[in-house]
């Protein structure tokens, strides 16, 4: 228990999949104008990785790993090189699902996520996340835990890049650092300060 | 042939994907730590870009538009297949050091975006130069963001030592912030000051102007 309790808060500040690792850039650039849309976003990749991360180590496990297929009888099938095409389609798949369920059950949720949700099908956190468990070798108890914490780490920090940018707004910035420029110093200043968190034992 | 050219150099610098368009940032920033990387990851995006390009504007007229994406998506994949395959068979250390980010060409904007923008609307050949074109301009950033934080970082070029290190008794003390992750972010926002200083058409407009009073004027 501890263990994942560790790996949770490994993964929310230590190995922060945006400060640390630079996954999800794009998005994390284009839609932190504002705090409220930074939270949809934020909340849409927490529920999605906590989803996909356990999905796809399942499947790792008992179907693409060398020998994963020993139970149907193929001992010495090694299916390892069709990870990527299947994680992209488990991750579209559910992400559809997703949508569609939350359509029908929790329209209110559904029409607050708006169209966050089809975007993170291309959000390459969410395929990162799978592809790290993957390298790691995470049991599912582990991956359940590492996909909760890595969204809610890309949450906070998208969170609080919005906070900071809705204030630059009102900054006089040099013309050519206007927009893009002066957001990717501010998101080295952030990145700097995580890293404070780098030397951490858990 | 100035319109195939103007093709495949407009995105290198006019048009970057990365300091421009904001598009396949995330790989820019993780593999610049060393050269030789950098160089490889670029030129396994330009390949992947360009052939993707090629296949989707082969089959345009013949792909029902509903289900565009996800043909596109397992065009890609099959192409980041062979690319990973590739590396792990004849580049076992480059592919170890890329880790997961050779994978992450799928999720890359900058491919989805020119099959999307550029490759399902024109035909092959302009589609395969502006593919090149765009993985030529990422690449670029690629290897500019490389060679600073490898050359103030760790000393070196491509592995070959260039400044000297202290603690290999010669005379320069490398700056290790330069291997860490916030280096990368402000080499590239400096880069899109130093690139909109020189081009300062590309410069964005502010959202909230500041309102300069003048001594004289009464607000």
């Amino acid at each position: 228990m501890e263990g994942l309790l560790g790996l949770f808060l490994r993964a929310v500040f230590i190995e922060n999949l945006a400060l640390a690792f630079f996954l999800g850039m794009c998005t994390f650039l284009a839609v932190s104008k504002k705090v409220e849309t930074a939270i949809g976003l934020g909340l849409a990749v927490v529920v999605v990785q906590a989803i996909t991360v356990p999905a796809n180590a399942v499947i790792y496990q008992f179907m693409l790993r060398p020998g994963a297929l020993d139970w149907a009888g193929l001992p010495d099938v090694d299916l390892s090189f069709l990870g990527l095409i299947t994680y992209i389609g488990v991750i579209a798949a559910m992400v559809q699902i997703l949508e569609m369920t939350l359509d029908r059950f929790f329209p209110a949720l559904y029409s607050a996520l708006g169209i966050f949700l089809p975007l993170i099908t291309v959000n390459c956190a969410i395929l990162g996340g799978s592809l790290f468990m993957v390298e790691r070798n995470y049991d599912l108890a582990q991956s359940v835990t590492y996909g909760l914490g890595s969204g809610v780490g890309w949450a906070l920090a998208i969170i609080a890049l919005a906070g900071i940018r809705e204030k630059l707004k009102y900054s006089d910035v040099p013309a050519g650092l206007q927009g893009l420029g002066i957001t990717f110093i501010t998101t080295g200043l952030m990145a700097m300060a995580f890293m404070a968190f780098s030397g951490i034992q858990l | 042939m100035s319109g195939t050219g103007k093709i495949l150099i407009e995105p290198v610098i006019d048009r970057n994907p990365i300091t421009l368009q904001v598009l396949g940032v995330c790989s820019a920033l993780a593999v610049t730590t060393q050269m030789i990387p950098a160089l490889i990851m670029g030129l396994a995006l330009t390949f992947v870009i360009a052939c993707s390009s090629a296949a989707i504007s082969a089959i345009r007229n013949h792909m029902p538009g509903n289900i565009r994406i996800i043909i596109q998506m397992t065009i890609i994949a099959s192409l980041v297949i062979l690319v990973d395959q590739f590396l792990k068979a004849f580049a076992y250390d480059i592919s170890r050091q890329l880790s997961v980010f050779v994978g992450l060409i799928i999720t890359n904007c900058i491919v989805l975006g020119r099959a999307e923008a550029y490759a399902s609307s024109n035909p092959v050949v302009p589609s395969v130069l502006d593919g090149i074109g765009h993985g030529l301009g990422y690449g670029l950033v690629l290897l500019v963001v490389a060679f600073m934080r490898e050359l103030f970082g760790s000393g070196k070029l491509f592995g070959i030592e260039i400044l000297p290190l202290v603690s290999e008794g010669g005379w320069y003390v490398p700056n290790g912030l330069m291997l860490l992750a916030p280096s990368a972010f402000f080499i590239i926002g400096l880069m899109i000051w130093a690139i909109r200083a020189w081009k300062p058409a590309q410069v964005e407009k502010p959202e909230y102007q500041i309102h300069v009073v003048h001594r004289t004027e009464v607000v």
